[in-house]
This record gives structure tokens, C-alpha cells and sequence, in this order.
């Protein structure tokens, strides 16, 4: 992965939105048109790089975000075929190949609508334009009586039209119009109506192919022990019995590359996966552990992140003089929370199938969330040139942010590098959970003061692990992590503290592997924010609702909240042992709010109901707004109340679903779900929903029960 | 090796496989039915599900030679016999899936819950159900697609109009 000195949101302009205006730029379109014959009667026709005509009328319309069940499928196609007045229905859709002609290929971030609203848009406008004037050129009529409807140009006097692969041709030839006229919100026919989402047949009838899925001929299978302690040296192996096993075909010493690290590794090659599999648990393997008994462990981390809680971090923000408000307040409090390290845990394993070829060219199939890194990962590792790379990104069994990190993906060209053959590995559930990379554990030290009556002052110094730093190698010693810093900056939350306040951060290393995981540090930094807050409302003698309402200064903040409440009926009697709570985050552009209802039972608590509300401006589909809206409340649950990742001795606790349990159906609670409609431009809607679920139960626990819980995960059965 | 005889979907096949291999790698690798997915080899996830004689089973801890020439294993591809099952419509209409990997899964356990429970409650649904797990969080909608497909099935056993 590319050294980068970012914002993340710089990073993102950068390699995202310039590198797309350079692909989409106007004047590049027709530089771009391409032309290929694919028999001599069909002429396909690319009009930009995300178009393709050909003379038959075939329209393909390539996705540039890969598809890992957020519904980038239908959602990226859309904001093209809206201004390009045509039917998904109409039109093939097929992912990038992380060419740079497409831009940014990244499924992260939630970035998808809201980095394609505009250009994705203007690349469909930019072909309706040039269709059209080449319906009117060929009929010797205006531009202005021609319209484009449901794939074809209508002459509007006459009523006679002309398909778009009839027109194609004349259209390539055209300059690419310089600013397109994209259509007026009111007039959308996709965008923001409910529309079945088109891949959805193949999910459920076995037909879909996932990465896991892909078979090329001549194929081997590679089933890898990775070293227990993550970075271990390779002693001895000794692989006699693993040779026994029919179907093996060779054991290979291998290695597994992180961007912080490479760890060696040993493979064992087969006929098949499950011969593959057994030789690897038959393989008796030494390894050098060095030092990593002693420094791998999460204790040890969360010690001393807790030990750098009361010393000054690095300020990213300050208003007033916190320290000296704080230290001459009468009413005060000072707490800190934590949240673990977590496994992304995508019910398809991370596996890839790799090609490199005698002739020097590589192919590569396999369910990733970047084509584009994957593309500049591989090149670099296996040192060839881009136009010798092919890949195609298949669908994505989940990923999460995990499959955007290539470890799995150039464990496969090791391999075929070195045994000439494509070979396909598929990682093991242990591998997943025992290896990571983990979304970082965090510590968050809160400190507030109340005057008059109101929250006055609050400051939040968060501590761990920085993925710009250990993924990036890119956070300056004296810097706060801008990524997650901006996060939980007074910026983002909107509270106006009217005393002081402060952001700071302090950075605790580790070696333990760590990556984007849903939502990111709002994952953890909503936790302490959120609940802190609620402390300090209660310190007030404030209503939790009503104390957010008073500090937050911004009126999309103030609307989500305010139909929270009523969706909720905040305020109204509750059944004896209930209690509720609330808090609301804006990760990614887009304000979540969520008001959970638990109930007392032992010596801990049920919970009865989850309600989310959720502001992401203009969104594709609102049922995919609420279906995305309801996997974060169930995974935001799972980090809350079940199991987190922890390393004793050099070596993770955890190895499958039995030990890193994940929230099933029997305990799902009930949820409605709420959009609130503000026109605003769009936010992320993968990842926003997630980061007020864990404290919105942890405020509601503390309204039933008195209990206040600063530590995740929660045993919700046994309340300590 | 060894020679299995299976009947897979109605269909007779024959297999060359080690006698300790999962019915999921047989399925998967020698039948080439890939709809039946891997998930954590340990019988804790349920996206391996398939059927045997209707029976939900877990294929992943299967030996291939613990099921008989004549036992009838149906995988996702053999559910609908050729035709969308009343379930997968039920899966259509009301969106479940999201990346869809565990849901082969899902709906093999569904399908034999509505096959011996033809009206289920939330809590019979909450048994059948809950040793699948799925990562993306559609829980929710599987709960109301069930129910959706017990009132389709109802329907279409009555006939419409008929009451």
C-alpha cells in the first residue's frame, strides 16, 4: 500500500476524485471512446469509460465499486442510468478492473454515492447529450425537439425515435459536451424511489459467484499455517505426514505480506482444499516466536493506553483553557471507557485465486474491496507493469474493511509465482480470527464539568493504535491522528461546550495487526462520547434528550433527534424495569441517532427494541437505506454484547464462532428504522448506522438499572 | 480413494474422493454445486446447509461416507425443483439478502421449517433459525420473508378465491 501523508479525507480527494476527474474528465472522453469490433457486424462502443454501446443495442454499464453486500451493484449503475434515461433493467452491469481509467475503485468509507453523486452523473448526462445530438443530426431537425426516454432518442413533433445502439456510433464521434445538464432532483425516476435490487435473484438460488466460487483450469489448492504468534520465523518443518495425505501435492514455505510486516508462512499445495486442509493440520512446523510471548498482548496494550489516559496527549482541538476550567470546577466528572480489539469475521473467508503466467502476465479473481490497490498492491509485490494485470473482482461474501487489506490476495501470487500454476487459497474460519487484521481496541479518557445547570465543558482523549500510522506509515510523532481526531472533533459532534473543550490523543503501538472495520473509530469513539455525554447530562440533572438538544448546534442534528424522539416516544411512562437510551454520531457524512429499550431481568437486561433514524441527505434506494441501516444495529450489537479479540502470550484467545460469537437470530431484537429526508447532498449509508448502537444500550442499561457500564463488551445476562 | 454413488438433486453421480471428505467440498469441488458455501468447517455457522432425505444437515462435518447411495442430499440449486421455492420469492420480495453468502444457508434451514411447520410463530422460527449466522445483519427480514412465504404457501394450497 502506497506511504500517504493525509487527511484521510485529502487521501480520499487525491486518489479518489482527482484520479477520477482524470479519467472522467470532459475533455478526455473522447480520447477515451473506444472502439472495438467484437464480430464484423457489431461495433462496441465505449462513449466514456463507464458506457458501453454497441450497434446491437447492448448498453453495459461498468461499476466501480465492487459489491460486498452493500449494494453498490444497484446503487453506482443508478446514478448513471437516472441521466441516462434508461431501466437498470435494460442494461448489463459489470465491475471495474482497477484500471485507472475508472478512478477510485474503493468500497470504503461509505464512499461510494456520495464521491459518484456528481461525476457518475455527469457521465450519464454526457452520453444522453451526445445521443441526442446525433438523433437530431441524423433526422435535420433541433437539438431542442429530441429527448432522451428509456433507451432511445424521441423526436418529440414526430414521435419517431431511434435506439441508442442505432445511434452510437454517430455518438462516440462527438466531443464530449463540456457540462452536461444533469436533471433536476424533482424530476428523478431512480434516484430515492424503492427499486428491487436486480442481483438479489441470484443470491438466493445458489447461482452468485463469490471469490470462493471461482475454478480455472489447471487449478492447485493452498491451505496455509500462518504463525500463531502472527510474526514468527520458520524453524524446521517437517512435512512427512502431511505428504501422506492423497491429493497433496507439495509443501511450501511461503510468506504472508502486511503493509507493517511480513510473515513467514508454510503452505501446503493439493488436488483439492480438503486435502489441502489436512495437510496442514498434519504439518509439524518450529517456529522462532522471538520476543512475541512478551509484546503481543492486548493486556499489556489497554495497561497502557490506560496509563496514558491522565497524561496530556496531543491536542487536535481546544477551546477555552480545559485544563484550568476543569481543575477549578465544582462540578466534575472524569471517566474513561474502552472498546476491544474486534475480527471483521465475513462469513466467507478471505481466499483468491492467482495466475501468474509464463508469459509474464498475471490474472487474479477474487472478492476484494479495491481493485484499484489490489492493482497497484500486486504490481508492486510482484513487480510487473499494470497492462500485464487482469483482474476480476468477483462478489464479496461480506468484507467490512477486511477485504480491502491484501495479505490473502498476495499469499496467491506468492504462490503462483513460485509454483508456475494458478492456485487458489482459501483461509480457514481460525485463519480469520487468529490472524486479523482487527479493527484496533481504543481507550477513550473523558473528562467534563457542569455550570449552571449545563454542560459546560468536555474533553475526549482518545488512545490506541492508529491505522494512518501502522497501515500507512503515515501519522507525524506530533500530530493527533487526523482521521479518527476529526471524528470525535467538536467540528463533526456539533456540541457547542460553552466553557471549553478539547480533542486530544495520545498513540499506543502495537504490533497486533490492524484495518478499517465498519464505521471505523466512530465504531469506538462513539462508545466513550456518547455515553460520557449522557454522564454529564445526568451530573446536570439534565434529560438525555433534552441536554443533546441543547448543545448540539446544527438543525440536521436537531431533526434526527427530534424524530427520534417522537418515533420513540421519549418521555412517555415506561413499564416497571425498563429503561431507555439514546445517542446519536455522524460518521461519513450522514447523522445516526438510535434509541434502544431494555429491560431488567436478573441480574441483567433484555433488550425489547432498537429505533434508528438515520440523515444521509439524497440516498438510491431507501430500502437499501434501511436494510443497511438494519446490519449495523445487528453488528453494532455483536460488538456491544459479544465476544472481543484478545492475545495472551503472543497468540489470539479466539478461533471461530464459537469463541468469537456473533449476534444470531433468536436474539435480534425488534427495530424500526427512519429516514429523515433533508436534500442534503449525499452521506454514506454502509457504515453511519453502527455508531450509536453500543452506547445507546449502554444508556438505556444505566436507565434501568442504575449500572454505568465504560467497558465493551457487555455481559447484558450478567451485569457486573 | 474411493468411489461414492450419490443421488444429488434427483440426479445419480459418481465420486472419487477420500471417504473422511465433507459432504460440502464433495458437493462443492466434485459435483460442482457452489451454492453451498463455507463458512467455519465446525458446524457453527450454518452457511453449508443442505439437506439429506430433507433432513437440515450441516455439511461441513458430513463424511461422504456417512450418507448412503440412496439418501437423497438436495443442495440451493435443487430446492425449487427447476421453479423458485416459495421461500426464495419470499427472500425476493422482501430484499434480505445483502452480499447473500450465508443465505444457501438460510434457506435450506427455512425451507425445512416451513416443510414441518407450516404456520411457525417468531419463536419456532427463532429455533429453526438461529444456528445460521450471517455477518451482514438480515435477521430481521428473514423473520418477516418466513412468515411471507407460510401465508404464499397457505394461499396457494387453499387456492385463491376459494376461502
Amino acid at each position: 500500500m502506497e506511504n500517504i501523508k493525509a487527511t484521510r479525507r485529502d487521501f480520499l480527494k487525491t486518489t479518489g476524485l482527482t484520479s477520477f476527474g482524470l479519467a472522467l474528465g470532459i475533455s478526455s472522453f473522447a480520447k477515451d471512446a473506444v472502439v472495438k469490433k467484437i464480430n464484423p457486424a457489431i461495433i462496441k462502443l465505449e462513449i466514456n469509460p463507464f458506457i458501453i454501446i454497441d450497434t446491437a443495442g447492448n448498453i453495459t454499464i461498468v461499476n466501480p465499486r465492487p459489491d460486498m453486500g452493500q449494494g453498490s451493484t444497484q446503487a453506482v449503475p443508478s446514478l448513471l442510468a437516472e441521466e441516462l434515461e434508461i431501466s437498470l433493467e435494460q442494461v448489463k452491469i459489470v465491475q471495474s478492473d482497477g484500471k485507472d481509467k475508472y478512478g477510485n475503485q474503493t468500497s470504503g468509507g461509505s464512499s461510494s454515492v456520495r464521491s459518484l453523486w456528481e461525476p457518475i452523473r455527469k457521465a450519464g448526462a454526457a452520453a444522453r447529450e451526445m445521443l441526442t445530438e446525433s438523433a437530431a443530426k441524423r433526422w435535420n431537425v433541433p437539438v431542442i425537439e429530441c429527448y432522451a426516454k428509456d433507451g432511445t432518442i424521441v423526436h418529440k413533433p414526430t414521435g419517431r425515435s431511434l435506439s441508442y445502439g442505432e445511434l452510437a456510433d454517430d455518438a462516440s464521434k462527438l466531443e464530449i459536451p463540456k457540462n452536461p445538464k444533469l436533471k433536476d432532483p424533482k424530476d428523478f425516476k431512480i434516484i430515492g424511489k424503492y427499486n428491487k435490487r436486480l442481483d438479489v435473484p441470484e443470491r438466493v438460488n445458489g447461482k452468485a459467484v463469490y471469490g470462493i466460487d471461482v475454478d480455472v483450469p489447471g487449478m492447485v489448492y493452498a491451505s496455509i499455517l500462518h504463525s500463531p504468534s502472527l510474526h514468527g520465523k520458520v524453524v524446521s518443518i517437517d512435512d512427512a505426514e502431511a505428504k501422506k495425505i492423497k491429493g497433496v501435492l507439495k509443501v511450501v514455505k511461503t510468506e504472508r505480506t502486511m503493509p507493517h510486516r511480513t510473515s513467514e508462512a508454510v503452505a501446503v499445495i493439493a488436488t483439492n482444499w480438503w486435502a489441502a486442509l489436512k495437510g496442514k493440520k498434519a504439518l509439524k512446523v518450529n517456529w522462532d516466536n522471538a520476543d512475541y510471548e512478551k509484546t503481543l498482548s492486548t493486556e499489556k496494550y489497554f495497561a497502557e493506553a490506560h496509563a496514558a489516559a491522565t497524561k496530556e496527549g496531543i491536542n487536535f482541538e481546544e477551546k477555552g483553557d480545559f485544563s484550568a476550567k476543569y481543575n477549578s470546577a465544582g462540578k466534575k466528572l472524569e471517566a474513561s471507557y474502552e472498546t476491544p480489539f474486534l475480527a471483521h469475521a465475513p462469513i466467507e473467508p478471505e481466499n483468491a485465486v492467482v495466475h501468474v503466467k509464463e508469459d509474464g502476465t498475471v490474472e487474479i479473481w477474487a472478492p476484494i474491496q479495491g481493485p484499484d490497490w489490489a492493482l497497484r498492491d500486486v504490481c508492486a509485490y510482484l513487480k510487473v507493469a499494470p497492462e500485464k494485470v487482469k483482474i476480476n473482482v468477483t462478489l464479496l461474501g461480506g468484507a467490512f474493511g477486511r477485504k480491502a487489506y491484501h495479505d490473502f490476495l498476495l499469499e496467491a501470487c506468492h504462490l503462483s509465482r513460485e509454483l508456475k500454476k494458478p492456485v487458489k487459497v482459501i483461509w480457514t474460519r481460525e485463519d480469520d480470527i487468529t490472524q486479523g487484521p482487527y479493527r484496533p481496541g481504543m481507550v477513550s479518557h473523558m473528562q467534563g464539568f457542569v455550570e449552571n445547570g449545563a454542560i459546560a465543558g468536555y474533553h475526549h482523549h482518545a488512545i490506541g493504535e492508529s491505522i494512518l500510522g501502522q497501515v500507512f506509515k503515515g501519522l507525524k510523532s506530533d500530530e493527533a491522528d487526523p482521521w479518527l481526531s476529526e471524528e470525535i472533533s467538536t467540528n463533526n459532534n456539533k456540541y457547542n461546550f460553552a466553557t471549553a473543550s478539547k480533542v486530544s490523543w495520545t498513540n499506543v503501538k502495537t504490533d497486533i495487526p490492524i484495518v478499517w472495520w465498519r464505521s471505523v473509530y466512530a465504531s469506538n469513539f462513539g462508545w466513550g462520547q456518547e455515553c460520557f455525554i449522557d454522564e454529564l447530562a445526568h451530573l446536570a440533572g439534565k434529560d438525555p434528550m433534552k441536554a443533546r438538544m441543547e448543545l448540539v448546534k446544527d438543525d440536521r442534528f436537531k431533526k434526527v433527534l427530534e424524530t427520534l424522539a417522537e418515533k420513540s416516544a421519549w418521555g412517555e411512562k415506561l413499564a416497571e424495569g425498563q429503561g431507555k437510551g439514546i445517542a446519536v454520531f455522524k460518521s461519513f457524512d450522514s447523522i445516526s441517532a438510535t434509541c434502544i429499550t431494555v429491560t431488567k431481568k436478573d441480574q441483567g437486561v433484555t433488550i425489547d427494541k432498537v429505533i434508528s433514524v438515520i440523515d444521509c441527505g439524497y440516498y438510491v434506494n431507501p430500502d437499501n437505506v434501511k436494510a443497511q441501516t438494519e446490519g449495523n444495529i445487528v453488528m453494532g450489537l455483536t460488538a456491544a454484547i459479544k465476544d472481543g479479540i484478545t492475545f495472551t502470550n503472543g497468540v489470539c484467545d479466539q478461533s471461530n464462532y464459537h469463541q468469537y460469537n456473533i449476534m444470531r437470530l433468536n436474539e435480534t431484537p425488534k427495530m424500526e428504522i427512519y429516514i429523515v429526508d433533508s436534500g442534503a447532498n449525499p452521506g454514506g449509508v454502509g457504515e453511519p448506522g453502527l455508531p450509536p448502537i453500543a452506547p445507546a444500550l449502554g444508556n438505556a442499561i444505566f436507565a434501568a438499572t442504575g449500572k454505568r457500564m465504560r467497558k465493551l463488551p457487555l455481559d447484558i445476562n450478567n451485569l457486573a | 480413494m474411493a468411489i461414492f454413488n450419490l443421488t444429488v438433486n434427483n440426479k445419480k453421480v459418481k465420486v472419487d474422493v477420500e471417504p473422511d471428505m465433507p459432504l460440502l467440498w464433495v458437493v462443492r469441488d466434485f459435483v460442482d454445486l457452489k451454492g453451498t458455501k463455507f463458512g467455519c468447517g465446525m458446524t457453527l455457522c450454518g452457511a453449508c446447509t443442505i439437506h439429506l432425505d430433507g433432513q437440515p444437515t450441516r455439511s461441513c462435518q458430513t463424511p461422504v461416507s456417512s450418507v448412503g447411495k440412496n439418501t437423497k442430499i438436495t443442495t440451493i440449486e435443487g430446492i425449487g425443483n427447476g421453479k423458485l421455492h416459495a421461500i426464495q420469492q419470499a427472500w425476493i420480495e422482501e430484499q434480505v439478502p445483502q452480499c447473500g453468502y450465508c443465505q444457501s444457508g438460510q434457506i435450506m434451514s427455512a425451507v425445512a421449517l416451513l416443510k414441518s411447520n407450516p404456520s411457525p410463530s417468531d419463536q419456532d422460527i427463532d429455533s429453526a433459525m438461529s444456528g445460521n449466522l450471517c455477518r451482514c445483519g438480515t435477521y430481521d427480514r428473514i423473520r418477516k420473508a418466513i412468515h411471507r412465504a407460510a401465508d404464499t404457501i397457505k394461499v396457494s394450497e387453499k387456492g385463491i378465491g376459494k376461502n
